[in-house]
């Protein structure tokens, strides 16, 4: 399994992470080690067992559906950026 | 050449539920900006995600009511995209393992029924709000809506045409409002459509490329945009054009549809199963418990309604299009009034007053106990169908139970009196000879013009149906 230096930069475009031609070289190495060791973990036979989703042998708990949460606009909204009217402000997204 | 279009529905139905899917924050409707953005809402470090029982429950609810089958373990896995409106940057959804899986839902469309299959329903999150032009060179966040239960239905690509994407929606619509798990309201958003178009050559096998028309909330508005776009495309392919696979947005102004800035990157959501939460799974005995205490789905009882009480499919359909309609047509029912009769004047009468005055049937002014008096004056012949139209005006006005009273103040007490009958119709063959003659060389209208004359005599107090009787006797 191989990976591409144009797909280490698509994927941090899609993760939204800045790097540069150097940073996305090194990662290249250390992302490309690392399905080296997937790829040789594929050499186990997995028939018949089935794919996991989660590291420990439990299921979901479920809560009942009480309003258990009150009103912190006024506390989180301290520490944002920018809020007005009730809202956060975030620069403008153009639809 | 002659094209087919192929049609296929992907519809977001909010759950309705108090709180939010993965937190204890309310989901009601219309609060202040983000007065219910809780910490998880805003997707404030060290949160985690706790499922709500009740969102499980309906998702089992719509499995049970469509014949799905419903995943004894199912997993919530990561949709990852960025955008303001979704701080954490994924939405929770279902992807390998959806709750429910296939299924299905009859449609009719005028006297063809057909069954449309239903590949898969989800569970999911929904996004906050954006809100543009508050602020200058802003985007205003409301977080309220995050986190928002959804389950999203997908169908399969079975319909065929503008009219059978419609009845698929409003039959989908009734149903989740039926078995209680959306309010339906549209307009809020709580039940809106994707829908996915492509046309291919009359009898071809190949599917054509589709477009995906985003987010219509009513009915109108899908079988506009199902009719420009299906238009849109045959023009493509006739002009030798090739359609591009993209997704639309409908303008509800010019009706017509709209690509939207393609994203380069939009179906890369690289989804994998959410850590944050465990599989869940549901023991077979939680859905057999709900399958118990599931009321009568709405095509049963409509067979029930047309097997035991003699209505016709129409009457039976509008009977069963809503609970609350159809809660109204068994308290009626309970009364003592007859059942077709019940249906008649609730799909006529009342819900031409109702549409009048923009009301819901649980709003309505005349109750179930008044419209069943009412009708029971008009079964022992006390007054006439007409009589009790205007009565039900007086009642619409101000709601009354004592009828009888009623009767007698507006005079509206049917004359049965044979003799007195008689007399008013000795009176007008005098006058109206001519009919008579018309009626004698063998001109039926003729009778049904004197019935008119006689019933005008009585101030329409006459019984029509011994008003009918005895002409024809004095006739032969």
């Amino acid at each position: 399994m191989s990976i591409t230096h144009d797909e280490i930069k698509k994927i941090a475009h899609l993760a939204r992470i800045k790097i540069t031609e150097e940073e996305a070289d090194a990662t290249l190495k250390k992302l490309s080690g690392i399905l080296n060791l997937i790829e040789d973990m594929k050499k186990v036979d997995t028939t018949n067992i089935a794919p996991m989703s989660h590291a420990q042998a439990v299921t979901q708990r479920l809560r009942e559906d009480v309003v258990t949460e009150k009103n912190q606009r006024e506390k989180l909204q301290k520490i944002a950026p920018e809020v007005s009217k009730g809202l956060y402000i975030v620069p403008q997204v153009i639809e | 050449m002659s094209w087919e279009v192929v049609i296929g529905i992907e519809t977001h139905v909010q759950l309705q539920t108090k709180t939010k899917i993965f937190s204890g924050a309310s989901t009601e409707f219309g609060a202040e900006p983000n007065t219910q953005a809780c910490l998880l809402s805003v997707a404030f470090p060290g949160t985690l995600p706790v499922l709500n029982d009740e969102v499980v429950q309906c998702a089992i609810k719509f499995g049970l009511a469509t014949n799905a089958e419903i995943a004894s373990r199912s997993i919530f896995a990561r949709k990852n995209y960025f955008y303001p409106d979704l701080p954490k940057g994924y939405q929770i959804s279902q992807y390998e393992i959806p709750i429910v899986g296939k299924g299905s839902l009859e449609i009719e469309v005028g006297d063809i029924k057909k069954r449309v299959r239903i590949t898969r329903a989800h569970l999911e999150e929904d996004a906050g709000k954006s809100l543009h032009g508050v602020v200058k060179n802003g985007t205003g966040i409301d977080l309220n809506r995050a986190g928002t239960p959804l389950l999203e239905i997908v169908s399969e690509p079975d319909m065929s045409s503008a009219a059978e994407a419609v009845a698929y929606a409003k039959k989908l619509h009734e149903l989740v409002r039926w078995i209680g798990i959306c309010d339906g309201n549209m307009q809020e958003g709580s039940f809106r459509c994707d829908i996915n178009v492509s046309v291919k050559p009359k009898g071809s096998d190949k599917l054509g490329t589709r477009r995906e028309i985003k987010n219509l909330n009513s009915f109108k508005f899908i079988e506009q945009a199902i009719h420009y776009e299906t238009q849109w495309q045959i023009e493509m392919l006739e002009e030798g054009k090739i359609i591009q696979q993209a997704t639309v947005l409908f303008n509800p102004e010019t009706a017509e549809t709209r690509a939207m800035r393609s994203k380069e990157e939009a179906n890369d959501y690289r989804y994998f199963p959410d850590p944050d939460l465990l599989p869940l799974e549901i023991p077979d005995e939680k859905i057999s418990e709900i399958k118990a205490a599931m009321i009568e789905l709405p095509h049963l009882m409509k067979a029930r309604l047309e097997r035991d009480y003699q209505l016709s499919p129409y009457d039976a359909s509008g009977i069963t299009s809503d609970k609350a309609v159809a809660d109204y047509f068994f308290a009626t029912l309970k009364e003592g009034a007859e059942p077709k009769q019940i249906a008649n004047w609730i799909l006529g009468q009342l819900f031409s007053k109702l549409n009048e005055h923009n009301l819901s049937i649980e709003d309505s002014p005349i109750k179930p106990q008044v419209l069943s008096l009412l009708l029971k004056r008009i079964q022992d012949a006390t007054i006439s169908n007409n009589s009790a139209k205007q009565l039900f005006e007086k009642l619409w006005m101000s709601p009354s139970l004592e009828i009888d009273a009623l009767i007698e103040i507006e005079g509206l007490k049917q004359v049965s009196d044979s003799g007195l009958i008689e007399k008013m119709i000795d009176e007008v063959l005098k006058n109206n000879q001519a009919m008579v003659d018309e009626y004698r060389s063998g001109k039926e209208k003729a009778f049904n013009a004197l019935v008119g004359q006689i019933m005008k005599a009585s101030k329409g107090k006459a019984n029509p149906g011994q008003v009918n009787d005895l002409l024809k006797k004095k006739l032969s």
